[in-house]
């Protein structure tokens, strides 16, 4: 009971709280710029089924943000770097998905194997190396914020002018084609939006969990709607709160943040996908009821 | 070679001389052909003998190894998006994650980059389009639940929302059964007498469409034949194209080909998806 209890402790603690908020509003901010990005980026994840590029890119991230770690550098600059070296290879190398799998299974261990390498070079802090893998969120001071958030309005600009051909591309690319969009182009520009995508993630929940956040808010958005304005709005909500109450709840505890994002994002998926069930159901029957106006 | 139904106009799709060869294999060669607006044009052929490198030719995606290919007196690149083009059922990937009225407003605006603007109009637009194909009862069902006539519904009305002066169907038929091939084949004839589109149908199966084709272009792996389906579609025309005796037979109105190599033993376009066929093929 007392070993519970000594658990419990370590997990949820909540003595002085009001102090402590004050050390993460700087990563509640970035939270909510990383919801957005996250969730955006998620539904196109989603529709070009790139789970695997996403870890893929999350790896050599991580690579670049030790590298960076070591060397001095600053370190969401060293994510983004790594980040956008995978991205732009997978983007190249494999244009169809059978060739990306294979390519994205080549570079993940090289990127996981040389940020280990960096990392084991590293005199510093170990919490700074482990922070890298699974995430932190006091570490997000002034300067890394202004990277944060400049690399956060980039994508977003991005994505809202290529979001229409994009997804046209993404779930019909035949005719997209036939119509003009430049499908390899838009290809190509999307993995890099999702590469400074991935690497902001990797700030906050490390680069092991980055698919919670793009990855997971979309596929639990794409379970309860089909509508393209309500899919990306209830993937960045979903993003939003994973992050925020990740960050408020990791707050009060010893244990780093991930864990808290991580089911919080899980138990939002679960739920829309028993919701799910119920709208499946209704369009099972459509052709007897009556048209909804 | 003229069309049957004597329709008038400028060929919407013209080739002369056109031929297409992958290294050293040429698909086919020598092609002349004119397109006039209201024709319906049946492409036919086994696999391989360059059914779908006719449709990416005339897409614009495939250059012509020899000759000219001109679409609405264009070069068929820049002519591309005047062209409805309906593709094969599996070319939509992530299915879940679109309506069948989105499927119909990218047929609109979907190739514009930036914020959408005037979206009431195209609303309207999408819902008039959606009610002609008769696909409003699930306007708002994701395509992944629709049935494959359902689909290909959604598709033709995508297609037609620009009012393309070229409807370009890649094997429309494939997967549905005969009630859905009726009504898919209704709904283009109509929009053809309606409107004066033309109509390139590249099929395996003739009969659905029998009624309708005023021409059929016939590419084999020995040459092409065009001309009316009277004329094409005959044992003595068809054992020319495969050198081989070929068998063409006419009961109740259908076309039954027998003996023509690799057809009957032809595996679907695409494996994995079923063909359903009657066991008539032309």
């Amino acid at each position: 009971m007392t070993l519970a209890d000594g658990v419990w402790q370590q997990i949820f603690d909540f003595t002085d709280y009001g102090e402590l908020l004050a050390l993460v509003r700087n990563s509640l901010i970035a939270g909510v710029a990383l919801g957005l990005v996250g969730g955006l980026a998620g539904v196109f994840v989603l529709m070009r089924d790139l789970p695997f590029a996403v870890h893929g890119i999350s790896e050599l991230s991580f690579a670049g943000a030790s590298a960076a770690l070591l060397l001095g550098a600053n370190i969401v600059a060293g994510s983004i770097a790594g980040s956008l070296l995978a991205a732009g290879a997978i983007g190249v190398l494999g244009s169809r998905a059978r060739d990306r799998n294979s390519v994205i299974g080549i570079i993940m261990p090289f990127g996981l194997g040389l940020g280990v390498l960096f990392l084991a070079l590293y005199k510093g802090r170990a919490a700074n190396k482990f922070g890298l893998l699974t995430g932190q969120i006091v570490a997000v001071d002034t300067p890394q914020m202004s990277w944060l958030l400049g690399t956060s309005v980039l994508v977003l600009i991005a994505l809202a002018v290529m979001w229409r051909p994009l997804t046209f591309a993404s779930t019909d690319p035949d005719v997209a084609q036939a119509r003009g969009v430049p499908v390899r182009a838009l290809s190509f520009a999307f993995m890099l939006v999702l590469g400074l995508a991935v690497a902001l993630s990797v700030q906050v929940v490390g680069a092991l969990l980055v698919l919670t956040l793009v990855v997971t808010p979309a596929a639990a958005a794409a379970r309860v709607t089909a509508s393209p304005v309500l899919l990306p709005v209830l993937s960045v909500l979903f993003a939003v709160a994973s992050i925020e109450g990740g960050i408020l709840l990791a707050l009060g505890s010893s244990i780093p943040i991930s864990p808290y994002v991580t089911t919080i994002s899980f138990g939002i998926y679960a739920v829309c996908r028993v919701a799910g069930k119920y709208r499946t159901r209704r369009w099972g029957t459509r052709r007897t009821a009556v048209r909804a106006a | 070679m003229t069309p049957v139904s004597g329709q008038a106009g400028t060929p919407v799709v013209s080739l002369r001389g056109a031929a297409l060869s992958y290294g050293d294999r040429t698909v086919w060669s020598g092609l002349d052909l004119d397109v006039r607006p209201g024709e319906f044009l049946a492409v036919l052929g086994p696999n391989g003998a360059g059914k779908t490198s006719f449709v990416r030719a005339l897409l614009g995606r495939q250059p012509l190894s020899a000759g000219t290919l001109t679409v609405l007196g264009r070069p068929a690149r820049e002519a591309a998006r005047h062209i409805g083009y309906v593709p094969q059922q599996a070319a939509l990937s992530a299915q879940a994650l679109l309506r069948a009225r989105d499927l119909v407003r990218f047929g609109i605006d979907g190739h514009r980059f930036g914020p959408r603007l005037r979206t009431g109009a195209v609303r309207r637009r999408v819902d008039e389009i959606l009610e002609s194909v008769g696909a409003a009862a699930y306007a708002d069902v994701p395509l992944g639940m629709l049935s494959g006539g359902e689909r290909q519904r959604v598709r033709i009305g995508q297609a037609l929302a620009t009012d393309p002066r070229i409807l370009l169907c890649d094997e429309p038929l494939l997967s549905l059964d005969l009630n859905h091939q009726r009504a898919v084949t209704g709904l283009i004839d109509a929009r053809r007498r309606s409107h004066g589109t033309a109509v390139v149908f590249v099929t395996h199966e003739i009969n659905p469409v029998l009624g309708m084709v005023d021409r059929v272009l016939y590419l084999a792996p020995g040459g092409h034949r065009v001309g009316p389906p009277d004329e094409v579609l005959t044992s003595e025309s068809l054992s020319r194209l495969y050198g081989t005796q070929v068998d063409v037979v006419r009961v109740r109105g259908r076309v039954v080909v027998a003996g023509a190599p690799d057809e009957p033993a032809a595996p679907p376009h695409h494996p994995g998806q079923v063909h359903e066929t009657d066991g008539v093929r032309a």
